[in-house]
């Protein structure tokens, strides 16, 4: 089997908080192009990834190495300004400002010159352009830029928020739970959208509880389970009873069949 | 129906103009001298301290905060700036910056309240109330400044505008008041305002700094009742240590009534100037009328509760 080019590596990541060992040595692979979804119980180490992942959380020990050259994140800027951009969950929009707001909240863009330079003036016509034009481009269906994030639905506010990082991310987009407390049919717009991020050429760390939106738009599934990565499965041999035996621990990674391990 | 609800503005936007169309109505029939140019005049002087405290109470409500302060911290500046020009001789345009240095001090402090130790700004500010309101009368012993140059009561004087004597003061607050929505409207600094009050987690997550954005609304805040505590000197020709009691509630009930909402995130700012003229006309018409001015602390008390309730509702309908 070729290799196909890592974007995103970590090795031996330990986290400890306390007499707690969130992270106990744990591995990360990200291929270029690829839905990667990380799946693990509670307590797992999951999130203490993603956090250390995203800049939100320091390792005490490993190392991160993003396409190549090694990095240390301070804090969740310090990933952002490499091109990593994340999806909190439900936290992601500001409901009373309008889509177009939120998209550039914080990476507003000024008007050239006096009006701009001096008077701080914002470009409010180009960033609206942009963001019809981004939200095109990943064929998200909304009509207008100008209305207020609280007037959509709640898989709309998902597509906004993911949209937004998808449009400002150079490397890769970490995405926490996007889909939970969506409906069937929100569910399966922001899944649709996650896969067009992808098609793009964007690779995708999708951390998810929900077993058939993991299924039906991963890759490959990252199990982390006590504060290591168990197991890489192939979500197009495995079974969803096994992976969650996996998950579980009520199958033993060496007992995974061999052609259930994605490489 | 949607469709039609969204091209409206909010009921709040509307409430501060058709409470000011009833009130002037009212005024209008019940008493002869209320249109009267000399009348108009007076009420926009009035206006103008409330008015400019509004707009730094307006930005603190915008981030989801309150300051209950700012009219003791008004008071405290004027009682700085006269006391200083008099007493110790300083020149005027010196005296009015230490004045505003003081209540941008106050700023500070209730900002670094409640961004470093996380106090709830209701707390802090109602601390920060009394501390200003001691000092006043300490400084003062009480005692109203007199002694106040001519060149810090300008902005008391006026000039005829169609009939009616408009002070250079109330220009000075109009033109704040275009230059605060500019700002709120038009620069990242100010849709930042925003952004904290609706939402203090996505704008963190955003990467902006939300806890200087929050210190620099109160120092800013601070400011703008510098500004008022010059205009009060320069209105009344005095320094008086017990001015800002009315003030207080009076720019609370300004900004809520024009529509700010105090859950934050919500509201234009020239809604506030319209508050404070609704204020300013029910002060000076119950005044006219002959109304004893507990009865006016009576209708602001419920003016305010009224906007809020309405306030209230209407995030409620909109859910």
């Amino acid at each position: 089997m070729t290799n196909p080019q890592l974007v995103m590596q970590a090795k031996g990541l330990t986290k400890r908080y306390g007499q707690v060992t969130a992270l106990d040595g744990a591995d990360f692979e990200l291929r270029a192009g690829e839905i990667l979804a990380v799946i693990g119980d509670n307590g797992a180490g999951k999130s203490s990834l993603i956090k250390c992942l995203s800049g939100a959380t320091i390792p005490d020990e490993g190392d991160i190495v993003l396409d190549g050259k090694p990095i240390h994140f301070k804090n969740p800027m310090d990933a952002r300004r490499v091109g990593i951009e994340t999806v909190y969950q439900d936290l992601a929009v500001a409901p009373a400002m309008t889509i177009a707001e939120n998209l550039f909240l914080g990476r507003e863009v000024r008007r050239s010159g006096f009006l701009g330079n001096v008077l701080r003036m914002l470009d409010k016509t180009k960033m609206l352009e942009q963001s019809v034009a981004r939200m095109q481009d990943l064929k998200v269906g909304i009509r207008s830029m100008t209305q207020a994030v609280e007037t959509l639905s709640g898989g709309q506010r998902q597509c906004v928020a993911v949209a937004r990082a998808a449009a400002f991310a150079e490397h890769v987009v970490i995405l926490d739970e996007p889909t939970a407390a969506l409906g069937v049919k929100e569910g399966n717009m922001v899944l649709e959208l996650i896969r067009r991020i992808r098609d793009k050429g964007l690779p995708v760390i999708l951390i998810s509880h929900n077993m058939p939106h993991v299924f039906e738009i991963a890759d490959r599934i990252h199990v982390a389970r006590l504060g290591r990565r168990a197991a890489i499965l192939n979500p197009k041999k495995i079974s969803m009873s096994d992976t969650v035996a996996v998950m579980t621990g009520a199958m033993p990674p060496d007992q995974i069949p061999a052609d259930c391990l994605a490489h | 129906m949607d469709a039609l609800k969204n091209k409206l503005p909010p009921i709040g936007q509307l409430g501060p103009f058709i409470a000011l169309a009833i009130a002037c109505a009212f005024f209008a029939i019940t008493t002869d001298r209320f249109f009267s140019p000399e009348n108009l005049s007076l009420i926009l002087q009035q206006v103008m301290v409330v008015g400019v405290i509004a707009i730094g109470q307006t930005l603190i409500i915008l981030t989801a905060g309150i300051d209950l302060s700012c009219g003791m911290v008004m008071a405290l500046g004027s009682i700085v700036m006269t006391k200083f020009a008099a007493d110790l001789g300083l020149p005027t345009p010196i005296a009015v910056l230490c004045g505003v240095g003081v209540t941008a001090l106050f700023g500070l402090t209730n900002g670094l309240l409640v961004t470093r130790i996380k106090l709830p700004p209701f707390i802090v500010t109602l601390g920060t109330f009394n501390i200003a309101f001691a000092i006043t009368q300490l400084y003062s012993n009480a005692q109203t400044v007199t002694d106040v140059p001519d060149a810090m009561t300008w902005l008391g004087n006026t000039f005829p505008l169609g009939g009616a004597a408009v002070s250079y003061g109330v220009v000075l607050m109009v033109l704040l008041y275009l230059g605060a929505w500019f700002w709120l409207r038009e620069t990242g600094a100010g849709r930042h305002v925003y952004a904290v009050g609706n939402s203090p987690e996505a704008t963190r997550l955003v990467g902006i700094p939300t806890e200087r954005v929050l210190l620099g609304v109160y120092v800013l805040a601070g400011v703008f009742y510098g500004i008022a505590s010059l205009l009060s000197v320069a209105r009344t020709g005095v320094g008086d240590p017990n001015a800002g009691q009315t003030e207080n509630l009076d720019a609370i009930t300004a900004v809520v009534l024009g529509g700010t909402s105090l859950f934050g995130g919500r509201g234009v700012i020239l809604g506030s100037l319209a508050g404070a003229v609704v204020v300013g006309v029910l002060r000076n018409g119950l005044t006219l009328m002959g109304v004893s001015s507990v009865y006016q602390v009576l209708v602001t008390g419920i003016l305010v509760i009224v906007a809020v309730t309405v306030d209230q509702l209407s995030r409620k309908a909109a859910r």
